[in-house]
């Protein structure tokens, strides 16, 4: 085999020894220690006894943060000594791409849990077709509607009358977030929501056209609006969750539709955290640290594709959780 | 910035803080062989407990916690991480690039794997005992009835998909980006195709895994009901969620053992490798199909008579480009100037019994059969056919292959070919009996048997300790290479070897292709 070598190209940076690796896992395993310990004292632990847990998760996250914070910083440091090439920069977007395309396969998992519970088990629970034999010996009563108002063990008379092993007392919803228990569509706080997030994509994409042009004005000015658009869209996600526990009787332990509800909207929510939390340090960045040209920007192009990526989500969000 | 010339750091400095992909890759080799010990030490008291019927060494309650720690210390431990180990050594030196793409993020994979290993291992030591509800982890054993040790599992396992997942995406970045001139997709080496679709394997199930975990912990925690019936959820929606991340699993187990058996029979066949194009389009297609047949796992569950069809048909279809492989293997060979050192071996092993467990698989994805051998020793003799004879012994091929490579010291042959047929006989010696006792319904995952399968047990048990002892034979013989091998210079090890990474001095040096070569148009890269 005959191989020659290339003249002109640019050199691939490959950094040098660095802390950084060992120093993230000493917190993340602190961190994910410390959060273990606290729900095992939460739900086998004796209440009496001092633990250490809360502690180390703290100090764990913190210490976390602090290394993910010198990491970036080290990153952008890097960028702008122009030790990145065009090859490097690529590798950059590759990884972003596929980070994200992880994050979307994770709540794949959520929403596929939440079609087979509403497609196929919760029917069989309640007695349909072959898969539903079971019914008349176990769940007997029990009948199936989206949202879920009665749970099987409440339909065969609470955890108590529950024939076969019993893991937990399911108390249902006595209403839900869809539009059906709205009275006036603008009561509805998840089309509100709905239309703070659409915007917000909009007016991120007006950033970027602003950084663009090299306009920094523009730039920082739609960056703001984006932020704030996501603090309101959480300002109201945690309204929702305050209605639901104080006023709808709709919690985690509400069933099903409960724990679809809560876990894909808060896992949601919180990516919204994170999304937020990236443009926030993008338009720190640009407005005290003067970073980002019209060529030069790839910290909030990854962090805006994250936004729309959370976006998105709502989208589906809305169609599978609220609507239909 | 420094001089890139430089050798490696001194001292333990040099493995916490490396961005080198060789020191990576060495490290992820060397914990996959710890664990690999590991869980073969689990193994062993597995099968002591189970050398004669009755009671003898340990409590029930420890034999499970046993075949779980075996089973997930194997899987996730032992086999993925060596493969890893594996791409990080040789991708880069096949496709002329300077490094792994994103170098910084590569250490960090590689860090937090052996502290969530530590955490999962001292679950045995803690309050009601290590998990005991098997390595698939099925509620309500792991929620309702597991013991408070799983919310540790459950984290080890968040960080281990965290690992997958950077390693995985720093594998896509490398093969997308970091190609050296002229080195097309379909000139690469069949080994980093391999690594390229099972890193999008992971990248694509990791996540649906640690959804599958975080429900459990919410589940045990939190008050919600994904897998309790009595909330409205169901049981099987775990083992639906869990086995879309399992089956592609064990692909991405088995497809990088396909690549390195593409590379080695070629080069002790001193042939090409016979039909390339048609190996790239079989990896992609048992990578497509590996997504839409998971329930073959559950025919028992209770599902409608048309999910069964529809998985046992698709199952079945995986038979066609894994026929493609193994045709092209054996085709490879016809009329090449065989020669048969240590690596041949091991991937001639790897061809017939993997082969023989591919027959297996292919009576248990016949749904009406299943029902009969769900759950015995039959299907622990299939996957172990697949697992230990597919995976490690191409692992095992690919150390003796390239290690000469990697350290410039040449392995002892004859304890290399000793090795070999030590593990050949262990193993089938091992395995070969569980699929009678498992036809003859003895079940999987139970420390006691009934009378008649005690002559087929024991002869596993001597197999297995057999076959356990090899390891350390091969142990020995590496770390003998490494310190005290012959030394060997020539940049092709082996006469037959084709591919950028013997084209670069032996041992390889610290930094390869800082300046990428270009590969002509009329090349074949990949042999």
């Amino acid at each position: 085999m005959t191989t020659q070598t290339s003249t002109e190209y640019e050199k691939y940076y490959v950094p040098e020894k660095s802390r950084l690796a060992v120093c993230a896992t000493i917190g993340l395993m602190l961190s994910i220690f410390g959060a273990a310990s606290i729900m095992n004292d939460m739900t086998f632990g004796d209440p009496d006894e001092q633990t250490y847990s809360w502690p180390i998760f703290l100090f764990g996250l913190f210490f976390f943060m602090a290394v993910l914070f010198g990491w970036f910083r080290t990153a952008i440091k890097e960028n702008i000594a122009g030790m990145n090439s065009a090859q490097l920069k690529k590798s950059y977007v590759l990884g972003m791409f596929w980070f994200i395309f992880s994050e979307v396969m994770f709540f794949f998992a959520f929403f596929g849990a939440l079609f087979y519970v509403r497609m196929l088990a919760g029917p069989w629970l309640a007695g349909e077709g072959e898969a539903g034999r079971m019914n008349g010996l176990l769940w007997d009563g029990f009948e199936f509607a989206w949202p879920m108002m009665q749970t099987p063990q409440e339909a065969v008379g609470g955890a108590a009358a529950q024939p076969l092993a019993n893991n937990g007392s399911y108390t249902s919803a006595h209403t839900s977030m869809a539009f059906r228990d709205a009275e006036f569509w603008w009561k509805w706080l998840p089309l509100w929501n709905t239309l703070i997030l659409l915007t917000s994509s909009l007016t991120c994409h007006f950033a970027h056209t602003g950084i663009l042009e090299g306009d920094k004005k523009k730039f920082n000015k739609w960056l703001t609006v984006t932020v704030a658009l996501g603090i309101v869209f959480l300002g109201l996600q945690a309204l929702e969750y305050y209605e639901a526990y104080a006023h709808f009787g709709l919690t985690l332990n509400a069933g099903i539709y409960g724990s679809t509800f809560f876990m894909l909207t808060g896992f949601h929510g919180f990516h919204v955290l994170m999304g937020m939390t990236l443009l926030l340090i993008q338009l720190l960045r640009s407005v005290m640290g003067g970073h980002f040209t019209a060529d030069d920007h790839f910290g909030f192009e990854a962090s805006s594709w994250y936004w729309h990526f959370v976006d998105v989500v709502w989208v589906f969000l809305f169609l599978f959780v609220y609507i239909l | 910035m420094g001089d890139h010339h430089h050798g490696p750091a001194k001292g333990i400095g040099r493995w916490l803080f490396t961005t080198n992909h060789k020191d990576i890759g060495t490290m992820y080799l060397w914990f996959s062989f710890a664990m690999f010990l590991l869980g073969g030490f689990f193994a062993m008291v597995i099968r002591a407990e189970l050398f004669q019927p009755g009671m003898q060494l340990v409590e029930p309650a420890f034999f499970n916690q046993m075949t779980t720690l075996h089973g997930l210390i194997m899987v996730f431990g032992a086999i993925m991480p060596s493969f890893v180990g594996l791409a990080n050594w040789l991708i880069p030196m096949m496709i002329g690039a300077p490094d792994m793409a994103l170098p910084r993020m590569n250490n960090w994979s590689f860090w937090i794997l052996p502290p969530a290993f530590l955490l999962l291992a001292s679950t045995l030591f803690m309050e009601g005992g290590a998990p005991a509800f098997g390595w698939t982890f099925y509620a309500p054993l792991s929620t309702t009835y597991a013991p408070p040790s799983v919310t540790f599992f459950i984290f080890s396992i968040h960080v281990l998909g965290l690992s997958s997942i950077m390693g995985s995406i720093n594998i896509i970045a490398t093969v997308m980006n970091m190609r050296a001139p002229g080195m097309t997709y379909m000139k690469m080496p069949l080994f980093v195709w391999t690594c390229l679709i099972t890193a999008f394997l992971l990248v694509a199930v990791m996540p649906v895994l640690a959804g599958a975990v975080t429900m459990m912990l919410m589940d045990i925690h939190f008050g919600t009901s994904f897998f309790s019936a009595a909330g409205g959820g169901d049981p099987v929606l775990f083992q639906h969620i869990f086995w879309f991340f399992g089956h592609p699993e064990v692909y991405i187990i088995i497809l990088p053992a396909f690549g390195v058996v593409s590379q080695i029979i070629p080069a002790f066949s001193r042939k090409p490798l016979f039909g390339y194009d048609s190996m790239v389009y079989a990896t992609s297609s048992i990578a497509f199909l590996s997504f839409i047949v998971w329930a073959h796992h559950m025919y028992t569950v209770g599902m409608p008579i048309a999910g069964e069809l529809f998985f046992m048909y698709a199952t079945m279809l995986i038979a066609v480009p894994t026929g493609v492989k193994v045709f092209n293997w054996i085709t490879t060979m016809w009329r090449g100037a065989l020669s048969f050192e240590t690596p041949m071996l091991f991937c001639l092993g790897f061809l017939v019994l993997f082969t023989l467990g591919g027959f297996t698989g292919l009576m248990l994805s016949i749904a009406p059969a299943d029902f009969q051998y769900h759950d015995s020793y039959f299907v622990v003799a299939h996957f172990h056919y697949v697992m230990v004879a597919g995976a490690v012994f191409s692992m095992t091929a690919a150390i003796y292959f390239w290690l000469p490579k990697w350290c410039g010291r040449m392995y002892n042959e004859a304890m290399g070919k000793t090795h070999f047929w030590i593990s050949f006989i262990g193993f089938n010696l091992t395995f070969f009996p569980q699929h009678f006792v498992g036809l003859a319904g003895m079940p999987r995952r139970i420390p006691d048997y009934a009378l008649q399968f005690a002559d087929f047990n024991m002869m596993s048990s001597i197999g297995a300790f057999i076959y356990g002892a090899s390891q350390l034979l091969f142990l020995y013989n590496v770390i003998a290479t490494i310190v005290a091998g012959e030394p060997v210079s020539d940049e092709k090890v082996w006469d037959g070897a084709e591919g950028l990474e013997w084209t670069v001095p032996t041992p390889a040096p610290y930094h390869t292709f800082e300046e990428p070569p270009r590969v002509g148009p009329g090349v074949h890269a990949h042999g």
